[in-house]
């Protein structure tokens, strides 16, 4: 009895890993295989497998511009999720540590900001980027996404569980200024709730489609996201477009990937975190 | 929140400079966050409103400029009447009754096995369910709609060879097919924030039960799981919100199947109607009908979670 339940459980959840997993091994082995072998659908064979040929069609496509999106998500993703973590973390910070009035009516503004959907901000941001001029360049996507209100949540809850309130009392009697405190003392204490905070909005902006849709018509200046979405809807009709949006599918995944092994001890307890509390 | 009250206060003379300095801090280190918040969520939103009450004068032979005017609550009207709206709203109940359930009983199941002694390989596990958590939701929707597509996906060849035709993407198939891609790409994430939850649950409580004779089943469905049930809360209140926004996934489904039309969902009615139809008055007021139902279906989570808290106690 005991041993058939043991099994029971190690089959559902081994079931469940290979649903995860099948889905991303097919994209590993249909990226190396070349229009031909795609449709043929024997993906085990050796028969058209040329991982290199695809690479290099991935980007010489349309004048090389995958490169180019791939820069643009680089950028958008990384500097904005790195800058959007600073001001988060320092916003929550003040939250926890400072007394003023109205706080608690403030925090209960930027909660009730996290529940509001994109879709529905989306066209008056496009509005007012287009009265500002911003519409169609880099800037209508990279500082909407600044805006991070859960990070602000977390941040509060990071500097109440790593930032002791005796620290900043002695850096007080020090005679320590408090912006000095912050980023020399505070700062640094809450470094794993800044790497958390960038994994969730880099994540965020990586994954961002609608915003680009709204705001960018130049194809230059899209991020992968939006350039795959153009190619899959060119593939319908050409289907050379398909063995490189399955290859630039699969180089689109690997930066959050690597992101998530080498940062993971952090995110790891800001995860907890969110979650628990 | 207590210690903040209960702290005693400084004496008058020397309360001034510190105090201030402590504010003046607090508005440096909020400033920037609360600079975006008003430029790009408090003005949006109000916009969206302001923009709902108006709409484009149709002067009456067509002729002369257009007007921008005041038309009260016709635009809501429009909307709440115009039936391809109305049944982009019956798409994302039904996609949030099959979803939300499957979600919650799938990654709460597989957590509670894993949190169980009698599942091996526990890391592996959890790192191979976290997995499409990496992969964006554009590029989930691409690997499933090809998994979807006759001639691509080995999926339906190997149904086609147990005499099974599958179509995915026809009129029945094409909402639990999305269902399905949403599913797979969030599984394990709240399989990960579950199993977090259950290690901080007290090992005593746990050894509590078994000495008072209960098997591991009823273990994790009467001790574990109410013990992490503000997780579940918001799981629950996240997906709710994020499924109220569907659009990714129909959205590239769309370049492949004539089933899902340009206004499946509220989402991509919002957007076929600002940027298709140049309807602003439109879509604003089925943005803010979307709006209004979010805040509605949190109210009602965290209303109906604190009542059955306070029955349960």
């Amino acid at each position: 009895m005991k041993l058939l339940s043991r099994t029971a459980v190690n089959t559902v959840v081994g079931i469940s890993v290979l649903y995860t997993l099948l889905p991303v091994l097919w994209l590993v082995l249909a990226a190396a295989k070349n229009g031909d072998a795609l449709f043929g659908s024997d993906l085990l064979s050796w028969n058209g497998f040329s991982p290199l040929d695809n690479l290099h069609d991935l980007f010489a496509m349309d004048k090389g511009i995958y490169g180019r999106w791939y820069a643009n998500s680089l950028f958008y993703a990384v500097v904005g999720g790195a800058i959007s973590s600073l001001i988060s973390i320092a916003c929550g910070y003040a939250f926890d540590k400072y007394r003023f009035r109205h706080k608690e009516k403030l925090f209960g503004l930027v909660l009730a900001a996290v529940m509001v959907p994109q879709t529905v901000l989306a066209l008056p941001l496009y509005l007012m980027a287009s009265g500002t001029g911003l519409v169609d360049t880099p800037w209508a996507v990279f500082v909407p996404v600044l805006f991070n209100p859960f990070g602000v949540y977390l941040g509060r809850v990071f500097s109440q569980g790593y930032v002791p309130d005796e620290v900043l009392e002695a850096a007080r009697i020090d005679g320590a200024g408090e912006l000095a405190t912050y980023f020399r003392v505070a700062l640094r204490m809450l470094g794993p709730g800044v790497v958390t905070v960038f994994l969730f909005q880099l994540t965020a902006i990586w994954n961002n489609f609608f915003l680009p849709m709204v705001m960018l018509s130049d194809q230059k200046l899209y991020p992968v996201s939006l350039g795959l979405y153009t190619w899959n809807s060119s593939a319908t009709v050409s289907p050379e477009y398909y063995p490189v949006v399955i290859m630039g599918s699969l180089l689109a995944v690997l930066p959050l990937l690597l992101a998530f092994v080498l940062l993971q001890r952090f995110w790891r307890s800001g995860l907890t975190a969110g979650a628990v509390k | 929140m207590t210690a903040t009250l209960t702290r005693p206060a400084n004496p008058p003379a020397k309360t001034v400079t510190p105090r201030r300095r402590e504010h003046s801090a607090a508005a440096v280190l909020m400033a920037p966050f609360f600079v975006l918040l008003i430029a790009v969520f408090l003005v949006p939103v109000g916009t969206a409103v302001w923009l709902s009450f108006f709409g484009a004068d149709e002067p009456g032979l067509g002729f002369g400029p257009e007007h921008t005017v005041f038309v009260g609550l016709r635009s809501y009207l429009a909307v709440l009447t115009d039936p391809t709206f109305l049944s982009g709203l019956g798409v994302i109940a039904l996609y949030c009754l099959i979803y939300l359930p499957l979600l919650v009983v799938a990654s709460l199941g597989l957590a509670l096995l894993l949190d169980s002694a009698a599942a091996r390989l526990k890391s592996v596990a959890r790192l191979g369910l976290f997995l499409p958590h990496a992969v964006p939701g554009i590029i989930a929707a691409i690997i499933w709609l090809y998994l979807y597509t006759p001639g691509l996906s080995p999926v339906v060849e190997l149904l086609g060879k147990a005499g099974l035709t599958v179509d995915f993407l026809g009129f029945h198939a094409v909402l639990p097919a999305i269902v399905n891609i949403a599913l797979w790409s969030n599984l394990g994430y709240n399989v990960v924030i579950f199993y977090a939850a259950l290690q901080a649950v007290p090992r005593e409580v746990l050894e509590a039960a078994v000495v008072d004779g209960a098997g591991p089943v009823r273990i994790a469905l009467r001790i574990k799981t109410p013990l992490i049930r503000s997780s579940v809360v918001m799981v629950v209140l996240f997906t709710l919100i994020w499924s109220l926004q569907l659009f990714t996934e129909p959205m590239l489904l769309s370049q492949s199947t004539p089933v899902i039309t340009a206004r499946f969902s509220p989402s991509m009615y919002i957007y076929d109607a600002a940027f298709t139809r140049n309807n602003y008055g439109l879509a604003a007021a089925a943005s803010v009908i979307l709006l209004a139902c979010t805040i509605a279906l949190s109210y009602g989570v965290t209303r109906w979670t604190n009542r059955t808290r306070e029955v349960n106690r």
